[in-house]
C-alpha cells in the first residue's frame, strides 16, 4: 500500500512561532516544495493558548497577544505556496530524512531534502521533581491548565497553589485570579524567579499574589482531589529544611517547574543533543549533527519570548532551503564552550573562518554590572566583549562576534 | 442503573481484581448466572494495579503452602491463558542475586524449597553466568529461574473480565456491597446499584475482604494492609533490562525485597517497599522510601544511578500477618465458611496472587462444583475481542486502518503513540469504565514521559464527545473530579 514516497524540498515539523517562520524562511531562500506539518488542528502552536499580551515587540515592534502574533505569521504562510497540514503528527524521522506522518487524511511516508525541527517543548511534571504524597486529581502542569482554561473554557479548581515561577505559571496565576480562583501563592525553590521580571510584576505583585522564594512543595495531600499541599523552605542545596513546613489548603496544584525541548524525533534521527540546553548541538546555520536536519525554537533551547524563536526559525528555514538546493556547508568544527557564570551559549559549533555571527546565551544566576567576554580557548584572544547592567537567568541574551574565528571559544561573564 | 427485578445469580463474585476476574472467567465456562460486583469505577483498581507484574515461578514461598501449590499450578496455566486472551506477556527468566559469597546458602535454600514445590529448572549460577544472562546484573551467585516472566497485571485483569462478559457474565462497577442478608437459602447482597440474590458468593475483595466477610457475620480473619512504593523509569532510559533482578530476600522485609523489573514496553520498575499502614487505601509515596528504593536498587544495579524516573506509585498487599505479631508468613485462605455454607472466602491473596489467580479460580470452581452441577457451555469462548495498538502496527497496516477509519489518524498521546480510535474503543468498554485512569490503563495514554500533559486536554474533549459532562470527568471516580464545570464568559 505504501510504496511511493512523496518528496518535498523542505519539511518543517511544528507550526508554532519557530516552525511558521522556518517555512517562510525556506520559501525566501528559494525552496520550491515546502511542507509544514502541525499536529494540532490549527497552526500557531502554544501561541493559541497564550491569550495574554506581550508578544511581537521585536518582530512586529508592538505588543500583541499570542493568537494575534500567530495570525500574522499564518497570514504570511498562506500567501506562499507552502503545503500546510494540520492535525498531522510526525511519528518517525530517519537519519536519511524519511518521515512517517499520521493524520485523519492518511498515514504516509515522506522524503525531505532538508528537515527543520520545530517541535517546541513540553513541561516538566510532578514526577520529574519527585513530589511525594498522594496522587489525587487536581495536579496540572501550568500549560495543560492554560489549554483547559483558555481553549476549553473549563474551571479547573477553586483554590490553587502554583509551584515554580516559570512564565506560564505566572501568567496562569493572573488568569486564574481573573476567573475567581483563589491563588494562594507561587512557590519557587531558587532564590530568584525563573520567569520574566515583567511577568512577576504584572501577574503577581499587581494582584497581591505572594511569591515565596527558596520554598517548595514537599507533599501533596488528599485522596481523591487535592486537599492541601505542604510547603517548606529549602537550604542552599535546595533540600527542605525540617521544621519549616506549613500546610496550604487548596484543591489545585499547578506546576511551572521548567520546560524540556521535545527531542523524541530528533533522537530517532540520531541528532546529538546538548546536556546544557536539552536541544540539538547546532552550528551557525542551525544544522544539527545529522546533515540536512536543522533545529530552531524551543526544541533547540527554551526561549524567553516567541520573537527569538521566530528569528531562529527564519534562519533555520533559509539554511534548510540552501541545503535542499544542494549547498553543502563545511560544517562546524570550532567549538564554543560555556564559561564561568554562563549556563549555555548557542550555537555550540561554528564553521572555521566564519565572521559576524550572533550568539544567544543565558547566565546561570542573576548578575549585576557584568561584562560578557568571548575568548579564544587557545590564544586568550578576545573576540567580543559586551557590558550589561543586569543579567537574569530568565532572559536570553545576544552577543555579536565580528571577527573570523578559527579556534575554540569560551563565553564567560564577569562581575 | 438500579436493579429492579430480583434475578437470582448462581454466583456473585465480590471484587474485580485479578483473582475475582479469574474466578468469573473460569466460572463463565459453565452454564451459570454470574455477576461480579466492584466498588470502584474500574476493574483492577486495588491490589491488582500496584504490583511488579511478575509471573512468579514459586520458589519464594514455603513448599506445601497453598501459596506454593497455587503458584506452581498457576505458572502452568498463566502463559497459555495470557496468550489465549491476547494479553502482552513475556517469559523473561529471573535472577535472585547474592552480592556477598556467604549468601549462597540462602540461594540454595530457595532452590531446595522450589524443587520441593515442583518449580521447574531452577539453577544456581556463578558470576559469569549472571553477566551472560543479564548484563546489567551483578553478584557473586544467583538463583536463575528460567520460567519466571512479566505481564501487565491490570491488562490481564481487564482481559479476564472481558472474556467472562463475552460469555454472559455480568460486571457492575461502583457497586460496593454494603449489607449482606440471608433469605430462603440465598445471600442477598445490597449495593447502591441494587440488591442481588446469590446461591454462592465468592469474596475476593482484597484488602476489604475481612470487612465484607463481617457483613455476612463471618469474623474469622483480619487483613493488614502493607504498602509497597514503586518508581518507574522512562522507556528510553538508556538501559535495556531483560529480566527481573531480585536481591536475596532480606530477613526483616515482609516482601521479597526491593527488586528491579522490566515492563513489556521497556520501562524499568524499582520497588516495592513493604510497610504496614493503617489505611487500606493509603497509596501515598514518601520521600524517605523513594530514597531507600533508589539506594537499594542502586546496590543491585549501579547503572540505575544515571536514569530518571517518570512516575512513582504505590500498591497495597492484603496480608493476614499482623505486623505486631510473631508470625512472618501468612498463607492464602481459600475456604468455604462453616457458618455460612455457599460463602467462599479468598483471603490474604497477596504475592504471588497474580500468578496463582488462574489456579485459585479453578479451586473455586471445584468447590462450587462439589455442591452443584456444573455443566460446561458448548459455546464457551476462551478469547476476547482483540485490542489493536497503533504503536505496534507496521506501515501498511497503519495506512490501511487510517484509510478505513480516520480516527486511527488522530494522535491523542504523543509519547505512547495512541490514536483517537483506541481511546474511543477504550471508553466503549463493556463495563462502562469512563475515568481518565480507565483510559490510561487500556490505552497507555498518559503513561509516557509527559505524564498526560499533552493527552489530558485531548481526552477531556473526547470524553465530552462521548457524552460525559465536563464536571463528571474524574481521574478514578468518587471525589476525584478533574474540573468544576465551565467558566462563565
Amino acid at each position: 500500500m505504501i510504496d511511493t514516497l512523496e518528496t518535498h524540498d523542505v519539511v518543517v515539523i511544528g507550526g508554532g512561532p519557530a516552525g511558521l517562520a522556518a517555512a517562510l524562511g525556506a520559501r525566501r531562500a528559494g525552496a520550491g516544495k515546502v511542507l509544514l506539518v502541525e499536529r494540532d488542528r490549527t497552526l500557531g502552536g502554544i501561541l493559541n493558548q497564550c491569550v495574554h499580551d506581550g508578544f511581537g515587540l521585536f518582530l512586529y515592534k508592538e505588543t500583541i497577544s499570542g493568537p494575534e502574533y500567530s495570525e500574522r505569521l499564518v497570514e504570511d504562510v498562506v500567501r506562499e505556496p507552502i503545503k500546510v497540514e494540520t492535525g498531522a503528527m510526525v511519528l518517525d524521522l530517519t537519519p536519511d530524512r524519511v518521515l512517517r506522518i499520521n493524520s485523519r487524511s492518511g498515514y504516509r511516508l515522506v522524503r525531505a531534502g532538508a528537515v527543520v525541527l520545530a517541535m517546541g517543548c513540553r513541561e516538566r511534571t510532578r514526577e520529574m521533581i519527585e513530589i511525594p504524597g498522594t496522587r489525587p486529581a487536581g495536579v496540572f502542569t501550568a500549560g495543560s491548565a492554560q489549554n483547559l482554561v483558555n481553549l476549553q473554557n473549563i474551571r479547573i479548581g477553586n483554590a490553587a497553589v502554583i509551584l515554580g515561577s516559570g512564565d506560564i505559571g505566572l501568567i496562569m496565576a493572573r488568569r486564574l485570579t481573573f476567573e475567581g480562583v483563589a491563588v494562594k501563592g507561587v512557590f519557587e525553590i531558587m532564590p530568584w524567579a525563573s520567569g520574566l521580571e515583567r511577568n512577576v510584576r504584572q501577574c503577581l505583585l499587581d494582584f497581591g499574589i505572594p511569591l515565596e522564594l527558596r520554598s517548595t512543595v514537599v507533599e501533596i495531600r488528599g485522596r481523591d482531589r487535592v486537599e492541601s499541599v505542604v510547603v517548606a523552605k529549602v537550604d542552599g542545596k535546595l533540600m527542605p529544611i525540617p521544621g519549616t513546613e506549613s500546610v496550604v489548603p487548596c484543591d489545585t496544584l499547578l506546576l511551572s517547574v521548567g520546560l524540556i525541548p521535545e527531542n523524541e524525533l530528533s533522537k530517532r534521527a540520531g541528532v546529538a543533543l546538548s546536556s546544557l540546553t536539552g536541544g540539538a548541538v547546532v552550528d551557525e546555520n542551525c544544522m544539527t549533527s545529522v546533515p540536512g536536519v536543522f533545529s530552531c525554537g524551543n526544541v533547540l533551547h527554551i526561549h524567553d519570548v516567541a520573537d527569538w524563536a521566530s528569528f531562529e526559525g527564519f534562519a533555520a528555514g533559509e539554511s534548510a532551503a540552501r541545503y535542499a538546493a544542494g549547498e553543502r556547508p563545511a560544517g562546524g568544527t570550532v567549538r564554543i564552550f560555556a564559561g564561568p557564570n554562563v549556563k549555555y551559549a548557542l550555537p555550540q559549533l561554528l564553521t572555521a573562518g566564519t565572521a559576524g555571527t550572533e550568539w544567544s546565551f543565558r547566565v546561570a544566576r542573576p548578575l549585576r554590572n557584568v561584562q560578557v567576554v568571548v575568548k579564544g580557548k587557545a590564544t586568550d584572544k578576545v573576540y567580543a566583549r559586551k557590558k550589561f547592567g543586569r543579567l537574569l537567568p530568565s532572559e536570553l541574551q545576544k552577543i555579536k562576534v565580528r571577527p573570523a574565528v578559527a579556534e575554540d571559544l569560551e563565553v564567560s561573564c564577569h562581575e | 442503573m438500579v436493579e429492579k427485578k430480583s434475578a437470582v445469580y448462581d454466583v456473585v463474585v465480590i471484587g474485580g481484581g485479578v483473582v475475582g476476574c479469574a474466578v468469573l472467567r473460569e466460572l463463565s465456562r459453565y452454564d451459570l448466572n454470574l455477576l461480579l460486583l466492584e466498588r470502584e469505577t474500574d476493574l483492577a483498581e486495588g491490589v491488582s494495579k500496584g504490583n511488579s507484574g511478575v509471573i512468579h515461578a514459586g520458589f519464594n514461598v514455603p513448599a506445601g503452602s497453598l501459596k506454593a501449590k497455587t503458584n506452581v499450578a498457576g505458572l502452568g496455566m498463566i502463559y497459555g491463558l495470557a496468550a489465549e486472551l491476547g494479553v502482552p506477556h513475556r517469559k523473561t527468566g529471573k535472577l535472585v542475586v547474592a552480592l556477598a559469597g556467604e549468601d549462597r546458602g540462602r540461594l540454595e535454600g530457595l532452590k531446595t524449597e522450589g524443587d520441593k514445590s515442583g518449580v521447574p529448572d531452577l539453577e544456581l549460577v556463578d558470576e559469569a553466568a549472571i553477566r551472560r544472562l543479564e548484563p546489567l546484573a551483578r553478584g557473586r551467585w544467583a538463583l536463575y529461574s528460567p520460567h519466571t516472566g512479566i505481564i501487565s497485571p491490570y491488562e490481564f485483569t481487564i482481559a479476564l473480565a472481558e472474556c467472562a462478559t463475552q460469555n454472559d457474565a455480568r460486571v457492575l462497577l461502583e457497586a460496593p456491597v454494603e449489607a449482606v442478608g440471608f433469605d430462603g437459602g440465598l445471600f442477598r447482597l445490597s449495593t447502591p446499584k441494587g440488591t442481588f440474590a446469590a446461591r454462592f458468593v465468592v469474596n475476593s475483595a482484597g484488602p476489604f475482604a475481612d470487612d465484607v466477610a463481617r457483613l455476612a457475620g463471618i469474623d474469622d480473619y483480619r487483613i493488614f494492609p502493607y504498602r509497597g512504593e514503586y518508581l518507574i523509569s522512562d522507556k528510553d532510559c538508556g538501559l535495556r533490562l531483560g529480566m527481573p533482578v531480585y536481591p536475596v530476600p532480606p530477613r526483616d522485609d515482609p516482601g521479597l525485597g526491593i527488586h528491579i523489573t522490566p515492563t513489556l514496553e521497556g520501562n524499568i520498575i524499582l520497588g516495592p517497599s513493604a510497610e504496614p499502614v493503617d489505611d487500606k487505601r493509603d497509596v501515598a509515596s514518601t520521600r524517605k522510601v523513594i530514597a531507600r528504593i533508589k539506594a537499594e536498587s542502586g546496590r543491585l544495579m549501579p547503572e540505575l544511578a544515571r536514569i530518571s524516573f517518570i512516575h512513582s506509585y504505590a500498591g497495597i498487599r492484603p496480608k493476614l500477618v499482623d505486623p505486631s505479631g510473631k508470625d512472618r508468613f501468612g498463607d492464602f485462605v481459600v475456604e468455604e465458611s462453616g457458618l455460612r455454607p455457599g460463602w467462599i472466602s479468598l483471603l490474604g491473596i497477596e504475592s504471588p496472587g497474580l500468578t496463582s489467580a488462574p489456579a485459585i479460580a479453578r479451586m473455586v470452581a471445584g468447590m462450587i462444583g462439589a455442591k452443584t452441577d456444573l455443566r460446561p457451555k458448548p459455546d464457551f469462548n476462551p478469547t476476547r475481542p482483540l485490542r489493536t495498538r497503533f504503536a505496534n502496527l507496521g506501515d501498511n497496516e497503519r495506512a490501511e486502518r487510517v484509510a478505513n477509519d480516520a480516527d486511527w489518524g488522530e494522535m491523542i498521546c504523543r509519547c505512547e503513540h495512541v490514536t483517537r480510535a483506541e481511546v474511543v474503543a477504550a471508553l466503549r468498554n463493556p463495563f462502562g469504565a469512563r475515568t481518565m485512569d480507565a483510559v490510561k490503563r487500556r490505552t497507555r495514554c498518559g503513561m509516557g514521559r509527559c505524564q498526560g500533559g499533552f493527552c489530558t486536554p485531548r481526552i477531556v474533549k473526547i470524553l465530552q464527545d462521548e457524552g460525559v459532562l465536563v464536571e463528571r470527568i474524574t481521574k478514578r471516580g468518587g471525589g476525584s473530579r478533574l474540573f468544576f464545570g465551565r467558566l462563565k464568559g
